[in-house]
């Protein structure tokens, strides 16, 4: 802990920082443009200049970088000297020579890192005098708005999208005063973590154009801390809200969870909470297929009356609703009728996935664990698709085994400039075991290509060698062994190895030979990760409260006696074929759906009750690491749009089952869902009670610049409404209340006063780029039950793969622009998805006589899917991969065999 | 070789002394027959690398790219032993983009061989494998040269595996640059080798132990190679014996500008730039008076012509305010606006600034402008506070790289010692030469 002396007073700083990670963590307005707390630093900008002494007795200094400069024990440094504030001056005069000066029209302006740096500098009137550079813009796709003009050559962005998120589409170009950051050619950008550019860019030249087609100002958004629903990593987000549309996703930090970045379908996939396919209004069935408004005190009562009728009432929960409106449904319907919502083969994934983490002993990590892992192996997973935040985490790690070299040649981890010299192209361990290739592998040391079975040998077999308690696989081929022996070897010279894998391939063996590595190598420590992911944002919480199949909800109806069935939250033709859907709904004499969203389920509803959307409605889900996290309503919704559990509530109270007055808020059903679920009482802790207060005050949704509160809703009545009232949370629909700090589950923005933009985090973080203050949100629910060196390993190891003649076996593949239901119904998101089709290795493409583009006929079990052929190359013979939850294609079980033959008459 | 005419001396002037009138580099047999390769052979014969570092540590030898550090120290900081890391990189800095300079251009055109036979003792002294001659890109005459010349040796086994059969090898490459002056910062010339953006990389980690592609590589100007193989055969006392001051050798001195005879000499170091502008360039042109010289280079201060008794060497020079930098000497008339020929330099270094850090990316180009303004007739009040404000802020430690604050020692220096010129432009919103 050196001691520092800032304008010679001493302060105390952590270890190994530079001046200018010192003097932000301490509070210090220090300006800079090229360092990010992600990226390190590399010296270019030349902002954050300071004059730095030798001793007391140096009255004289030299000007040197902060974040160039270690902060060592007793260095004596000034950001108040006269020269070196000029100096700083300067270099915003040279940096706005040929900015645009455009702000009333950009669309960073009010959150512009640059004005904010301009403002501190001091700097306001310009003596260049000759015309500005300009430049020509590029359409790079759907996401990002391009305006080159406004650049200040910060290099920040070609640093994110190159070396931190491993894009190869976009570069630095040109050199002097001509740098120009883009493309070589206009098109939409290949990364999945594009998005960050707009948070990353210190000004306007990369903004959100989503946001463009319903701009609002920063000041004006309504906004609270929330989190991403679209895959089960749980990042956490703040989405922005103004006359009840969604406008925005912008980053949370949390230094546990995602960090400074999110990827492009959490950012850009909620354009769903705005869309067309919205209902707003309580409906029943008209005719067949046919759904008209009905008043929600008619709809209630009817309802009531039914599940107060004695017949069996079934609910069909969801793995996309919150862990309160699961458990609400499963109260109201009882435990022995509450079914999951997703298939058996889902269902058993699910439950291997918490039985796995729960056992132990390996741990599972967060992200930012999963970044300092230093040898990794992924079995099963195409992570950028299936999980993209833990994909850009894992893209860190490679990292850590060659910095340990820079270290020993005295490079510090922040001088990233320096770092890439020594590491060049040096990368740690990383190891990939997937039937297709991935976005991933250009970090990886070894590939290797096979169906989920033999995938699951490999990992059987690595963990036999690390531990010979395990199992050994037998007849293993010799070379799948030498590379299991290369891994295991590896992963047991690691300080920290990780090991990733998941549902995905639909295989609970590559889940169990995941969990056997990971404890194989956790016999004496708990020193090994096991990661493994979910897909969907409440996969886990759901999972954790159990339930039925849907094919055992099926039964339920048809066979066992059920009459009514309550659905939350879920488009059941998404989960199943739709015979089987069909069939079940069919045999319900009554369907009460429960949805925001109006799909293909809801056009079989008896009755539809609109729900709230993560952005309408207090919920809590639980991600991939177990970690219970807090969603808060951002805006209130019009209609009857509320949250299931209110409206499970509301027909629980309606049927007589308990009193109207039942969960007045989200403490109470929280409390509820901890008494009857120990394993989750966590949950209380994800965020403050809602009758937290601050000094006596609410924390306000709404900036105190927040403009036009009186006119917003003038044309429709000039007397101006009172303030919603918020039961569930200690926010207030509002910008009046406590103007400090909140806790960080509450805060619902992040503002300092001179930090307008997303850099303004460093007022709020333990240190920089550490935790925030007062902790990271989010609990952890999930601790592995098992010692260290007890492990068990179950799970039978299958047979070797065996092509079969004429059949190929059919695995999911997944896409983050396509996969996931909610986002694809943002155009933005829809427009990156690919169009059906089956890839199919080039051998088996040409034993086929089958080309790029042309159609084959998928027959699986009887159901025949035509699709356009895709020639992988890195696809292994006898395999064949479909697209998973592509709007437009028929959901079959899959793994599964299936025969593909040139579509007739093509 | 209009700019090249001195006789052979092998003794007073040991590079210059394969030169042919011609300026056509002998070929390898006759090359060896004029003592080619004779110090090559001797080194590999008996001296270890240590010994051939402690020679040229001995002789003083400074590097001639224009910095002036010593050759041997440079060499010294690379790794050594089995345990180094592999490979180890020798490249040679022939990138000559220096405004003015041309001296590395008559060494690699006349006498190819010489610089090779540079390149594989530099790089047996620090045991490298891999050797890169980094040449300008416009250097096609060079390019040529050099190409047949490395085809000569791989045929005779002095370059390539076990050369000579001594159990030595290196691999000598030549890459011709994509064209950048920035590519004379030997950071940015080994990413610009790489692949890389030619931008400078950030110090520590030094090249000598983390250089290209992560290796210890050393980087050496032409001139300073040619100079190995004399200092082997003749020994370090004979090298500082060439000098006229203590810092050692020759030096090939050169001149443009309005005098009688622009050109190139080897002289000993330390001659008087009176003594070369008068006696080797032929004095001015008729009609023509000195005002002042930029030394070495472009990124030099101007000396007056009441300093040309000044010895050039790299102490002296900078004992006067300047540098000598590349020893090749531009010199300023009395016909010439001296606003203008600080406006050319300004507008080279802006087009050369590679964009990496802001006072340089952005502040180049505004003192380009305001030059050109000044120029035009439309230079302001303020304009030169402005242009002195740049040279303050452009110093060195304020940049990435040395390239800006080169860039302000010949606008500085002639805001000092031009001032009237400078004011009078604006006052007279003209130039007055135009």
């Amino acid at each position: 802990m050196p001691t520092l002396y800032i304008d010679d007073k001493p302060h105390t700083v952590g270890d190994g920082l530079n001046l200018l990670e010192a003097c932000l963590s301490l509070g210090f307005n220090v300006p800079y443009f090229c360092w990010h707390p992600a990226l390190g630093s590399v010296g270019a900008c030349r902002q954050c200049a300071v004059k730095s002494f030798q001793n007391e007795q140096d009255k004289r200094g030299r000007i040197v970088m902060a974040c160039m400069t270690a902060a060592s024990e007793g260095t004596r440094i000034s950001l108040d000297d006269p020269e070196v504030k000029s100096f700083r001056a300067g270099v915003i005069e040279w940096l706005m020579t040929s900015h645009p000066h455009d702000c009333p029209v950009c669309d960073e302006g009010g959150e512009c890192h640059l004005q904010d740096m301009t403002v501190m500098c001091g700097h306001n009137y310009r003596d260049y005098r000759f015309p500005k550079r300009t430049h020509r813009n590029q359409n790079l796709g759907p996401f990002i708005n391009h305006e080159m003009n406004r650049c200040i050559q910060c290099y920040r962005c070609v640093r994110y999208y190159r070396d931190y998120a491993g894009g190869r589409d976009f570069d630095a170009q040109g050199s002097n005063s001509r740098v120009y950051f883009g493309r070589h050619q206009d098109g939409a950008l290949e990364s999945e973590f594009s998005g960050n550019l707009v948070e990353v860019c210190p000004t306007g030249v990369f903004t959100d154009k989503t946001q463009k087609s319903h701009y609002t100002r920063r000041w004006d958004l309504q906004t609270a801390p929330s989190i991403c629903v679209h895959c089960g990593a749980g990042c956490n987000i703040t989405p922005g809200e103004r006359y009840g549309t969604l406008r925005r996703i912008r980053n949370r930090y949390n230094g546990e969870v995602n960090g400074y970045f999110l990827c492009d379908r959490g950012r850009y996939g909620y354009e769903f909470v705005n869309g067309g396919h919205r209902a707003r209004v309580a409906m029943r069935r008209a005719e067949p297929g046919s759904l008209v408004p009905t008043a929600k005190p008619l709809a209630l009562p009817r309802i009531g009356s039914l599940l107060a009728g004695g017949a069996r009432c079934i609910g069909i929960g969801s793995p996309r609703a919150s862990l309160e409106s699961n458990y609400a449904l499963r109260k109201l319907v009882g435990a022995e009728n509450f079914f999951a919502g997703v298939t058996a083969a889902h269902q058993s994934l699910t439950e291997l996935t918490v039985h796995l983490l729960e056992r132990g002993p390996a741990q599972t990590p967060s992200m930012r664990e999963m970044a300092q892992a230093d040898a990794v192996l992924v079995l099963g997973e195409d992570l950028t698709n299936t999980a993209p935040r833990i994909a850009l985490a894992l893209r860190q790690s490679v990292l850590n085994a060659p910095m340990k070299a820079a270290a020993s040649m005295g490079i510090p981890d922040w001088n990233d400039g320096a770092l890439r010299v020594v590491l060049q192209d040096q990368k740690g361990p990383f190891f990939i075991a997937a039937p297709d290739a991935t976005r991933l592998d250009d970090i990886a040391t070894e590939t290797f290509r096979a169906a989920p079975d033999d995938i699951a040998r490999l990992g059987f077999s690595v963990a036999h060698l690390l531990d010979p308690k395990a199992p050994e696989v037998p007849g293993l081929d010799e070379n799948t062994r030498q590379l299991a022996d290369r891994i295991a070897k590896t992963l047991a010279a690691a300080e920290r190895p990780l090991v990733v894998s998941g549902p995905s391939l639909g295989s609970a063996s590559v889940l169990s030979a995941a969990a056997a590595v990971a404890n194989a190598l956790s016999t004496e420590t708990r020193r090994a990760g096991l990661s493994l992911t979910a897909p969907e944002c409440n996969t886990l919480g759901a999972g954790l409260l159990g339930g039925g199949t849907l094919e055992e909800a099926e039964r339920a109806l048809s066979e066992g006696g059920a009459e009514l069935v309550i659905i939350l939250e879920n488009d059941l033709y998404r989960r199943a074929d739709h015979v089987f859907v069909d069939k079940l709904l069919g045999a319900a004499k009554q369907v009460i759906l429960i949805d925001h969203t109006l799909n293909r389920t809801a056009s079989h509803a008896d009755y539809f009750l609109p729900a709230a959307t993560f952005a309408e409605g207090d919920g809590t889900l639980v991600n991939s690491e177990g970690r219970g996290q807090r969603c808060i309503q951002v805006f209130m919704p019009t209609g009857d749009v509320q949250e299931s559990w209110r409206w499970l509530r509301d027909l629980g109270a309606a049927a007589g089952k308990w009193p109207q007055t039942e969960w007045e808020n989200i403490d109470v059903i929280v409390a509820d869902i901890a008494a009857a679920f120990p394993m989750l009482k966590g949950v209380r802790d994800a965020a403050p009670l809602a009758s937290f207060r601050i000094a006596g005050f609410k924390i306000p949704r709404q900036s105190h610049r927040y403009s036009g509160r009186t006119a917003m809703r003038a044309k429709m009545d000039v007397s101006e409404p009172g303030i919603p009232t918020d039961p569930d949370s200690p926010l207030t629909f509002s910008m009046e209340g406590f103007a400090g700090p909140a806790p960080a589950s509450l805060a619902s923005f992040f503002w300092a006063p001179g930090w307008n933009s997303v850099q303004s985090i460093n007022k709020f973080q333990e240190e920089i780029g550490g935790a925030l203050m007062g902790g990271d949100p989010g609990v952890r629910l999930i601790a592995p039950e098992l010692e260290p060196g007890r492990a068990e390993y179950p799970g039978a190891i299958p047979e070797a793969f065996a092509p079969r003649p004429g059949k190929w076996m059919v695995v999911p593949m997944y896409h983050i622009h396509g996969s996931d239901e909610m986002s694809m119904l943002s155009a933005a998101v829809a427009e990156r998805a690919p169009a059906p089709h089956i890839a199919l290795s080039p051998e088996d493409a040409q034993l086929l006589g089958l080309g790029e583009g042309e159609m084959a006929e998928l027959n699986i079990d009887g159901e025949i899917l035509v699709l356009q052929v895709a020639v992988h190359a890195a696809l292994p013979k006898g395999v064949a991969g479909l697209p998973a939850g592509l709007p437009g294609m028929e959901p079959v079980e899959i793994p599964a065999w299936g025969a593909v033959a040139r579509r007739v008459g093509s | 070789m209009a700019e090249f005419n001195q006789q052979s001396d092998p003794d007073k002037r040991p590079l210059t002394a394969k030169v042919q009138p011609d300026g056509r580099p002998l070929s390898l047999k006759d090359c060896e027959k004029a003592g080619g390769y004779r110090a090559v052979r001797a080194m590999l014969g008996g001296m270890s690398p240590g010994d051939v570092t402690q020679r040229v540590k001995d002789s003083g030898l400074r590097g001639r790219g224009g910095a002036g550090f010593p050759t041997g120290s440079k060499w010294s900081f690379v790794p050594m032993g089995d345990n180094a890391p592999r490979p180890k990189y020798l490249v040679v800095n022939a990138d000559e983009m220096e405004p003015g300079t041309f001296k590395d251009r008559l060494l690699l055109e006349s006498d190819p061989h010489q610089l090779v036979e540079g390149v594989i003792i530099a790089a047996y002294a620090i045991q490298a494998d891999i050797a890169y001659i980094f040449l300008r890109g416009e250097y096609v005459l060079a390019e040529e040269r050099l190409k047949t010349a490395l085809a000569e040796l791989r045929a005779a086994g002095l370059v390539g595996k076990n050369i000579l059969g001594s159990g030595c090898s290196l691999e000598v490459h030549l890459h011709t640059s994509a064209g950048r002056y920035i590519c004379g910062e030997e950071t940015a010339l080994i990413n610009a080798l790489e692949g890389r953006r030619a931008n400078p990389r950030s110090k520590p980690p030094f090249p000598q132990v983390c250089g290209l592609r992560g290796k210890p590589t050393i980087v050496n100007n032409v001139e300073t190679l040619c100079n190995l193989p004399h200092i082997l055969n003749n020994g370090a006392d004979w090298f500082k014996g060439l000098s006229l001051t203590p810092n050692g050798g020759t030096k090939i001195y050169g001149a443009s500008g309005k005098v009688r005879r622009p050109g190139l000499w080897e002289l000993p170091m330390g001659t008087p730039a009176r003594e070369i502008l008068e006696e080797y360039a032929g004095g001015m042109r008729d009609g023509m008076k000195l005002r002042a010289i930029i030394p070495g280079g472009a990124s030099t201060d101007f000396l007056l012509e009441s300093q040309l008794d000044v010895p050039m060497d790299f102490d002296t020079v900078a004992q006067a305010g300047s540098r000598m930098g590349t020893g090749t000497m531009i010199v300023l008339d009395d016909q010439t606006c001296p606003v203008g020929m600080v406006h050319n330099l300004m507008r080279f270094f802006a087009h050369e600034s590679c964009g990496w850090c802001t006072p340089c990316r952005e502040g180049l180009p505004w003192v380009e402008k305001i030059l050109a303004a000044m120029e035009r007739g439309e230079g302001q009040p303020g304009d030169l506070e402005q242009l002195a404000r740049h040279v303050t802020a452009l110093g060195m430690g304020l940049t990435y790289c040395a390239l800006a604050p080169g860039a302000m020692e010949p606008l500085g220096s002639g805001l000092k010692l031009f001032r009237d010129d400078f004011e009078r432009h604006i006052r007279d919103k003209r130039c007055p030469w135009s």
